[in-house]
């Protein structure tokens, strides 16, 4: 066993998820090699044949495993696919006492385990406000039409035939929650980043801009200042969006979700999708648009997604998700297996357009490194970051730092909290920071 | 050119014209709304009260409709914290003379409640109107809504005890709101049109400014807070939201007994409580106890010892129920399948237990 190889690319048993607390004792007590001693017994417990030929080569190469000795499954067998039974670890979690209800709560998306920048559609995190319901699409209208006579020439209904008829486009997008990362805004309070920021998602989404859907039914846009966006949910849900946002094209009413139709969890059958803006504003299961010249202070922007500052003011309409970014490999409550070679991954966005630069540092924000940036780099998109690092062992504080393309850098939890305090709950854009301990431990800490 | 090239270029042009939208006009697709459906759906209220049909409603009826309808999530005055967090308390006379909420200011409140935050009081009637009750959404009359929010009003001493809330005195009533000075729109994070354009905010100024240094930014790494200990296992076995393949593996934070127990198969009844939770049952019924609707031993006490239980408990299921328990009705799970159905009913009536 002493021989395997240890390098990059070559094959190294690894060892399953059993770091014990007594192993972890036994790295900080000096003994290093833990983790051959762990393989050992454990491949001694359900191998023990193949572990006594392991010195002419690996097991699982001399000996052929059944897939490779046996006719597989049908096609069709499952019509609908699924993720091997390998990856069951990674699902929407919820977050055990955050929220009182489980209809009126957020589940989280699983950040640390997924590649790339799009979200598989069954992992788009979620949350209601009165629940989710699966929706007869054949039931289902959209209403459009204005706070007086005058917005609109004609108020029109249309059925979910009517959107699909209409020339759509199919764009990249992120969207999160104005609360992600709201847990953390006075200090660390959850282990992973699952839970800190996994109020955030990414998909194609495909759609009609509103903005053809009004002029289809002849708004004034000399008059329209505002249009609020109403769900069909028992919540009625209603956002106030900006026409200058609508103007741009960027507004969708979307029905379209990586491929297929959106999922009931995210709207199905008909969404709004508005790039850069906090995911409150992406009203779900669409019934209406009302075209109108003032805001309307609905309960999700004047009890809810409001900012307190430490002046005891509140910011109302705060809608915009800044520059932001999180190292999601290694990050917290993960063990790095071992020294040497890693590739620290993660991703950046900003609500006000294309990620520019992503730097990371290693040594808690003294020193900082330019990562790489995989492209295209869409605008108001999640942007996938990698960077290469050789790990010595030795304690070590992972950050990474965003700026977008209007030259904004995401700022520090000093930074922020001098203007805004610790009690915002909402919008918390700061520099995350994973502590890697000598035992590989990562964990989340708040670094200044 | 030849004959049938000119025909070609006529005909191609024929298309395209036909092919083009008539000032901007989706010919065909949609129709027009009629003023019924606009005025089924057009429910919002804005601050100015534009949206808010005529209606009325007094403090004591609000009362009683607040006695029938809400107290089980919100608690007899507004102030429970067990289901949702207290609606009403925090504010003071003073709060309502300045319209500034001061324990805001002084940050000494355990808890932000409704009233302490909202600075538009038709935001609570649109709310009320759109959303409540929880389980039964847009079944309050227009009157009954205006009661409601008067008996909330008289609560946090807004309006005294003998107060009747109406739309022509609604106006007067914002103007006492208690925390009505404070909001604040001067920031930059509004995505539309800056306040001078005759939007909302600065434009789109950010409000925190950070440099990208490069190499010896600071001095000193000031670690200003670590993960608790408790908050590491109340997110349960970290080991098992990873991927048990890759550079890194999650840590077990569950321990052997706790795994142990996940491993072992569900029982029936671990089965059936898992489903009535995933139903959404568990939002409205206890196991022992009334929440919004009977608890389930209350309702096994009831059908106890009737041969047809099961069959008539099964039809409440699907088809929804109201008047046995009270007036807030049950509405119909046509979600569930009829399989489900049988098997909470079955450990409904043998007394629902969690194992």
């Amino acid at each position: 066993m002493a021989d395997w190889p240890t390098r990059r690319g070559q094959v190294r048993p690894a060892p399953e998820h059993f770091l014990t607390d007594a192993d972890i004792a036994a790295v900080n007590d000096g003994r290093r090699d833990f983790l051959r001693t762990a393989l050992i017994t454990a491949s001694a417990a359900v191998a023990a044949p193949a572990v006594a030929r392991a010195a002419d080569g690996d097991p699982h190469i001399l000996t052929l495993p059944p897939w490779t000795t046996s006719l597989g499954q049908p096609v069709a067998a499952r019509p609908y696919g699924l993720p091997s039974q390998y990856e069951k670890g990674l699902q929407r979690r919820v977050s055990p006492g955050l929220t009182r209800m489980p209809q009126v709560s957020v589940a989280f998306t699983p950040l640390q385990g997924l590649f790339g920048i799009i979200t598989p559609s069954g992992l788009h995190f979620e949350r209601h406000h009165q629940g989710w319901s699966d929706i007869d699409p054949s039931r289902h209208r959209l209403m459009v039409h204005g706070t007086d006579d005058g917005f609109v020439r004609q108020p029109k209904v249309y059925t979910v035939d009517d959107i699909l008829r209409l020339p759509p486009v199919s764009r990249l997008h992120f969207i999160e929650c104005g609360a992600n990362t709201g847990m953390e805004w006075g200090n660390v309070a959850v282990p992973t980043v699952q839970y800190s920021h996994g109020m955030l998602s990414c998909s194609e989404f495909t759609g009609v801009p509103l903005r053809l859907i009004l002029e289809d039914c002849g708004v004034d846009w000399k008059k329209a200042r505002y249009v609020l966006a109403e769900g069909a949910d028992g919540a009625s849900m209603t956002r106030t969006i900006p026409i200058e946002l609508v103007q741009s094209d960027e507004v969708l009413v979307a029905y379209g979700q990586n491929g297929e139709m959106l999922r009931p969890e995210n709207g199905y059958p008909l969404r709004l999708v508005v790039p850069g803006v906090q995911g409150v504003s992406w009203v779900k299961w669409l019934r209406r648009i009302e075209v109108g010249d003032k805001p309307w202070a609905t309960k999700d922007e004047a009890i809810h997604y409001i900012d307190l500052l430490p002046d005891g003011q509140h910011r109302q309409y705060t809608s915009t998700q800044e520059c932001k970014s999180v190292i999601t490999t290694p990050s917290g409550g993960q063990i790095l297996l071992d020294k040497g070679f890693y590739n620290v991954s993660g991703l950046a966005w900003s609500g006000r357009g294309k990620v520019k630069r992503v730097d990371v540092s290693t040594d808690g924000g003294v020193n900082w490194r330019p990562a790489r940036v995989d492209g295209p780099v869409n605008s108001k998109c999640l942007t996938r970051f990698n960077i290469d690092w050789l790990w010595d062992g030795k304690p070590a504080i992972l950050q990474s730092r965003a700026m977008d393309d209007t030259g904004y850098v995401q700022p520090s939890y000093g930074q922020l909290r001098a203007v805004r305090g610790t009690k915002s709950i909402y919008h918390n854009n700061a520099i995350q920071s994973w502590k890697v301990a000598e035992s590989g431990e990562v964990s989340n800490v708040q670094v200044l | 050119m030849s004959r049938f090239s000119e025909t070609l270029i006529a005909v191609t042009l024929a298309v395209a014209a036909a092919g083009t939208l008539a000032d901007g006009r989706y010919t065909g697709v949609g129709r027009p709304a009629l003023p019924a459906e606009i005025r089924a759906w057009d429910i919002d209220v804005r601050p100015d009260f534009k949206g808010l049909r005529p209606g009325s409603g007094s403090v004591a009826q609000g009362e009683e409709t607040w006695e029938a309808k809400c107290t089980s999530c919100h608690g007899s005055f507004g102030e429970s914290n067990e289901v949702h967090t207290p609606l009403i308390g925090g504010t003071t006379r003073d709060d309502i003379r300045t319209g500034h909420v001061l324990s805001l200011v002084k940050g000494d409140a355990p808890q932000r409640t409704a009233i302490m935050k909202v600075a538009t009081v038709s935001t609570l009637f649109d709310y009320i109107n759109r959303a409540m009750p929880l389980t039964a959404p847009k079944s309050l009359t227009n009157d009954e809504v205006f009661g409601l929010l008067a008996y909330l009003l008289n609560q946090a001493e807004i309006v005294p005890a003998d107060f009747v809330l109406s739309d022509r005195n609604i106006a007067d009533v914002q103007a006492r709101m208690p925390n009505r000075k404070g909001m604040s729109t001067d920031h930059g994070l509004w995505p539309g049109a800056a306040a001078a354009q005759g939007g909302i905010g600065n434009g789109g100024k950010p409000d925190v400014k950070n440099s990208a240094c490069m190499s010896r930014c600071k001095s000193e790494v000031q670690v200003a807070s670590l993960l608790p200990g408790y908050a590491e296992t109340a997110h349960g076995n970290l080991a098992e939201q990873n991927r048990p393949v890759g550079p890194v593996r999650g840590k077990d934070t569950g321990g052997k007994a706790a795994t142990e127990a996940r491993a072992a198969a569900p029982s029936d009844n671990a089965a059936a409580t898992k489903l009535a939770a995933d139903s959404g049952c568990m939002a409205c019924h206890g196991v022992a106890g009334k929440i919004v609707g009977p608890g389930y031993n209350d309702v096994a006490a009831k059908y106890k010892g009737q041969a047809d239980a099961e069959a008539r408990l099964a039809a409440k299921l699907k088809a929804g129920g109201q008047g046995v328990w009270g007036s807030l009705p049950m509405p119909p799970q046509n979600q569930l399948k009829d399989d489900d159905i049988r098997r909470l009913v079955r450990w409904i009536l043998s007394g629902a237990k969690a194992q």
